[in-house]
C-alpha cells in the first residue's frame, strides 16, 4: 500500500528517511503513535488468557538497558575501580 | 447462512460481543526475545545466526567496555539466578492458580447469563399462554351475555306477576263492593218487608189466627189420636 499506512516492519531500508517524513511529530501524534505501540504489546505479550514470563519479562530487560544507557557516563568512569 | 456479497465490517467496530482474548501471548526464547526476531533472521542465517549474532556482541561490548564489569554485574546475576530458579520452580503453580480464578469468574458470569436466558424463556411462555388465553373470549362474552340475557327476562317477569296481582286485587275490590251492596240492599229490604208485615197484623188478625191454630191442633191431635 502507500508508504505512510504501513507498519515500520514493512518498511524497506532505502525508504526509510521517506517514511520518517510521513509519520506525525506533532504531540497528539507522538501521543498517539506511543499509544498504539503501547497497546499492541499489551494485546500481543499481557492480555491474553495463559500468559508467560514474557509480559513483564521484556519490559523489565527493556527498563534495565534503557538506565544502564542513562547511566553509562557514570558507570565508565574508572574512578571506582581504583578503589577495588 | 452468511451471504458473502453483503460487505462485512463496514461499520464501526462494535464492542458487543467481544472476540475472545488469544490463548497464549507471542512466543518468546530464553523469556527474553520474540520469536519474530529468530524468524526473521532464519532465512539468511539459519537456526544458529541468532546466537552467534548474540555471542559476537556480547563479545564486542565487554572487549570495548561499552559494558563494564562491575559490582552490579555481580549484583545482576545473583538476582537473576534467584529469580529464574523461583520462576521455573512456582511458575506452573501460579499460572494454575490464575487460571483457577479466571474460570470461576468467567463460570459466575455464564450463569448469570443463563438464569437470565431461562427467566426470559419461561416469560415467553407465559406470553404465549396468556395469548391462548385470549382466544377464550368469544365464550366468556357468550355466557356473560347469556347471564345478562337471564337477568332481563326474569325481571320482566317479576314485573308482569306484579302487574297481574294489582290488576286483580282492583278487581277484586270492584266485585267485592258489588256484592256487599247488594247483599245491604237485599238485608235492608228483608228487614223493610218483616217490619210492614209485622206492622199490618192487626190484633184482630192475630186473634184469628191463633184462634185457628188451636181449632187446627184439635183437630191435629183427634187425628193423632185415632191413628194411635
Amino acid at each position: 500500500g502507500p508508504l505512510s499506512e504501513r507498519h515500520l516492519m514493512d518498511v524497506r531500508l532505502g525508504e526509510l528517511p521517506a517514511w520518517l517524513a510521513t509519520c506525525d511529530i506533532s504531540p497528539q501524534g507522538l501521543l498517539g503513535g506511543i499509544q498504539k505501540a503501547w497497546s499492541s504489546y499489551y494485546d500481543k505479550y499481557i492480555n491474553v488468557k495463559r500468559g508467560g514470563p514474557a509480559g513483564i519479562s521484556l519490559l523489565l530487560a527493556g527498563y534495565c538497558l534503557l538506565s544502564y544507557g542513562w547511566n553509562y557516563q557514570h558507570i565508565s568512569k574508572s574512578s571506582f575501580l581504583a578503589s577495588v | 447462512v452468511l451471504h458473502a456479497t453483503r460487505p462485512l465490517h463496514t461499520t464501526q467496530q462494535c464492542l458487543a460481543p467481544l472476540p475472545p482474548l488469544p490463548e497464549k501471548g507471542g512466543e518468546v526464547r530464553h523469556g527474553l526475545i520474540p520469536e519474530e526476531f529468530f524468524q526473521f533472521l532464519y532465512p539468511k542465517t539459519g537456526v544458529t545466526g541468532p546466537y552467534m549474532l548474540g555471542t559476537g556482541l556480547l563479545l564486542y561490548l565487554l572487549s570495548k567496555e561499552i559494558y563494564v564489569i562491575n559490582h552490579e554485574t555481580v549484583a545482576a546475576a545473583c538476582i537473576l539466578t534467584v529469580l529464574i530458579y523461583g520462576i521455573k520452580k512456582y511458575g506452573p503453580a501460579v499460572g494454575e492458580f490464575a487460571d483457577k480464578l479466571n474460570e470461576e469468574k468467567i463460570g459466575r458470569a455464564l450463569a448469570v447469563k443463563n438464569e437470565a436466558i431461562k427467566n426470559l424463556e419461561t416469560a415467553i411462555e407465559q406470553e404465549k399462554k396468556e395469548q391462548w388465553r385470549v382466544e377464550g373470549r368469544n365464550y366468556l362474552f357468550d355466557a356473560k351475555r347469556n347471564n345478562v340475557a337471564m337477568l332481563l327476562e326474569a325481571n320482566y317477569r317479576e314485573r308482569m306477576l306484579m302487574v297481574y296481582n294489582e290488576v286483580k286485587k282492583r278487581l277484586d275490590y270492584q266485585v267485592a263492593m258489588q256484592n256487599l251492596k247488594r247483599q245491604r240492599e237485599q238485608d235492608h229490604m228483608i228487614q223493610w218487608v218483616e217490619k210492614n208485615v209485622i206492622q199490618s197484623i192487626t190484633p184482630q188478625q192475630q186473634k184469628d189466627s191463633i184462634t185457628k191454630c188451636i181449632l187446627d191442633l184439635k183437630a191435629l191431635s183427634k187425628s193423632a189420636q185415632a191413628a194411635v
